[in-house]
């Protein structure tokens, strides 16, 4: 279901996880994250992924993943019964963002959050002089045929935890695979968040 | 020519329950002496830690894997189960065994009563799938093993599997219930008293006592068609068969004239020889009474259990639809238990549990060896 993540996006994730922690990856692909996630984290892992090609390799490398779709919710989870929960290249995805990462924040005390950033300059180029939707590194389809379902940008992000009473803990920017800080919502082609409720 | 298969399986007996002891069924009657009929492939190592229990199906029986003395075809599971296959016999030591009730050596409706020195018949005690997993307990202990690996089993070798991490939690260190349900729905219990009715209507079956004359071989027949509609899907019927014709010496009005047709014939002719009526009687009706809820709520069922699950489901099976296995996920979800389910994509129906090896084989093994090497996930 994701997108061919960069390294350093899971290093990112990885500084943010705590040691031994429980973690749910929802959306967990072929299981890359959650793999050194044990490995360097002992991290006690379960994934969500919906493909079953994804499912195979996930089980070939050990780990524990229910073949579901997230849009259905986590309603069989207890509040607060991970401690983190992530949603890494999958919240743009899905169906219901609004209701998908609700139910993040109502399983994990902890919720990360990664997704591609609409309005990177690139994209803002390609839209306002080429007149075309963009395809960039990191919305890298076209049209017809992306994943993405909702498009989003690092500032309607933000704005949306205020309204929603979400609290961002920390925060992250990637461009060219290169952690940024300056003008993220014009410069970073992915953002990371950090968030509790 | 055809080779002549290697020898690699042999059906051995373990008769317990003796009179006094017998073994106290779920349904508060006694059944003593009992024996199982069982097959063993591959070593069981030293720490005798490398043991797998297969739970066979309705009409399935304790040879699994590998060619017996005059065998010209394998186990049912051998895809499965052998050197180098998904249950590696190299690493593995496998265990499977017909289970009471059954007419494939255990006893059953059709072994000798004791008391009268008179085949059983209908004076067998009703069984459930819980007294079929207590009995392969106690060969479980007759072959000193404190803990199976596994467990494993598809359709009601599924409900075994579930019995298995409700009743001896503390016996295994993993489950794989494959294609099966936590209790019979209407529907399911409906296609089993057809069958069940159609040998009961057969004017051989004689309120069961046909042993020694001719067998209710219609009625039973009949019954195995039904189940077999039931294994297959729509597609798998369509590719299969279509709307091919048979060609026929003699052409009878009502003759099998599609090719399905005589396919059915020929799966419940085949049957008659190598099952017992009033053992489907039997094991259909515990199938039936499965529940293992029974009163208990869906997230205490699994609290107990410590073991790693690994739940299969297939997408084309509408007798034991994957809403059902993924009921049992919910199940370990509320409880906390380590688990994987995947619901593979096949177009067989519920058979593919059988058929569809490739993908099966391939969670399987993947997942006995995380098992094996001890659980890489933390906590």
């Amino acid at each position: 279901m994701s997108q061919q993540p960069t390294k350093i996006e899971h290093q990112v994730i990885m500084n943010w996880i705590e040691q031994a922690a429980s973690v749910l990856d929802l959306g967990c692909g072929d299981g890359e994250l959650l793999t050194r996630l044990i490995e360097e984290k002992q991290v006690r892992a379960q994934g969500i992924e919906i493909s079953e090609q994804s499912i195979h390799r996930c089980v070939a490398q050990g780990l524990s993943v229910f073949q579901e779709d997230i849009d259905t919710g986590l309603a069989e989870y207890a509040d607060k019964s991970f401690d983190y929960v992530i949603l890494n290249q999958t919240f743009q995805q899905v169906k219901k963002p609004d209701f998908v990462l609700e139910e993040a924040l109502r399983v994990g005390k902890k919720t990360i959050v990664g997704f591609p950033n609409f309005v990177h300059y690139k994209a803002r180029f390609q839209l306002f002089f080429r007149g075309k939707v963009p395809v960039t590194p990191s919305l890298p389809y076209e049209w017809y045929d992306t994943p993405n379902l909702h498009f989003l940008s690092i500032a309607d992000f933000r704005e949306y935890c205020k309204k929603r009473d979400i609290t961002i803990e920390q925060s992250a920017f990637v461009a060219k695979n290169k952690k940024i800080r300056l003008l993220p919502n014009l410069l970073a082609e992915i953002g990371l968040f950090l968030l509790t409720k | 020519m055809l080779e002549k298969p290697l020898e690699t399986a042999e059906t051995k007996y373990f008769t317990f329950a003796h009179p006094p002891d017998d073994l106290k069924l779920e349904y508060g009657e006694k059944l003593g002496p009992i024996t199982l009929a069982y097959e063993t492939y591959g070593e069981l190592n030293q720490q005798k830690s490398n043991a797998i229990l297969v739970a066979h199906a309705l009409s399935g029986d304790a040879h699994a894997a590998g060619f017996r003395k005059g065998d010209v075809t394998p186990g049912w599971w051998d895809n499965l189960i052998g050197p180098g296959k998904g249950i590696d016999t190299n690493k593995y030591f496998v265990i499977c065994s017909n289970v009471i009730g059954g007419c494939r050596g255990s006893t059953g409706p059709s072994s000798l009563n004791p008391k009268t020195m008179q085949p059983y018949g209908l004076d067998f005690p009703i069984i459930t799938i819980g007294d079929m997993v207590n009995a392969q307990r106690h060969l479980i202990d007759h072959l000193g093993i404190e803990r199976l690996l596994t467990v494993i089993g598809g359709s009601m070798g599924g409900m075994q599997v579930l019995q298995w991490m409700v009743s001896y939690p503390d016996r295994i260190r993993s489950a794989i219930p494959i294609a099966t349900t936590m209790k019979h729905t209407p529907q399911q219990i409906a296609f089993n008293e057809v069958g069940r009715q159609a040998i009961m209507a057969d004017p051989n079956w004689k309120k069961g006592r046909y042993y020694g004359s001719a067998a209710p071989a219609k009625g039973l027949a009949v019954a195995r068609m039904i189940g077999h509609i039931t294994y297959m899907s729509d597609v798998s019927m369509a590719k299969k068969f279509g709307r091919k014709i048979r060609t026929e010496k003699e052409p009878r009005k009502f003759g099998a004239e599609f090719e399905v047709e005589g396919y059915l014939h020929y799966r419940g002719d085949n049957f008659v020889q190598r099952f017992d009526a009033n053992s489907y009687l039997y094991i259909t009706k515990a199938i039936d009474y499965f529940n293992i809820l029974n009163g208990t709520n869906l997230s205490d069922i699994f609290k107990d259990l410590k073991a790693k699950v690994l739940v299969i489901a297939f997408k084309s099976d509408w007798l034991y639809p994957a809403y059902q296995s993924q009921e049992i996920v919910k199940a370990c979800k509320l409880a906390g238990v380590d688990a994987t389910y995947c619901e593979i994509n096949s177009t067989y129906g519920h058979d593919a549990f059988l058929l569809e090896i490739e993908e099966e084989a391939d969670l399987i093994e993947h997942f006995l060896s995380t098992v094996s090497n001890g659980n890489r996930n933390g906590g």
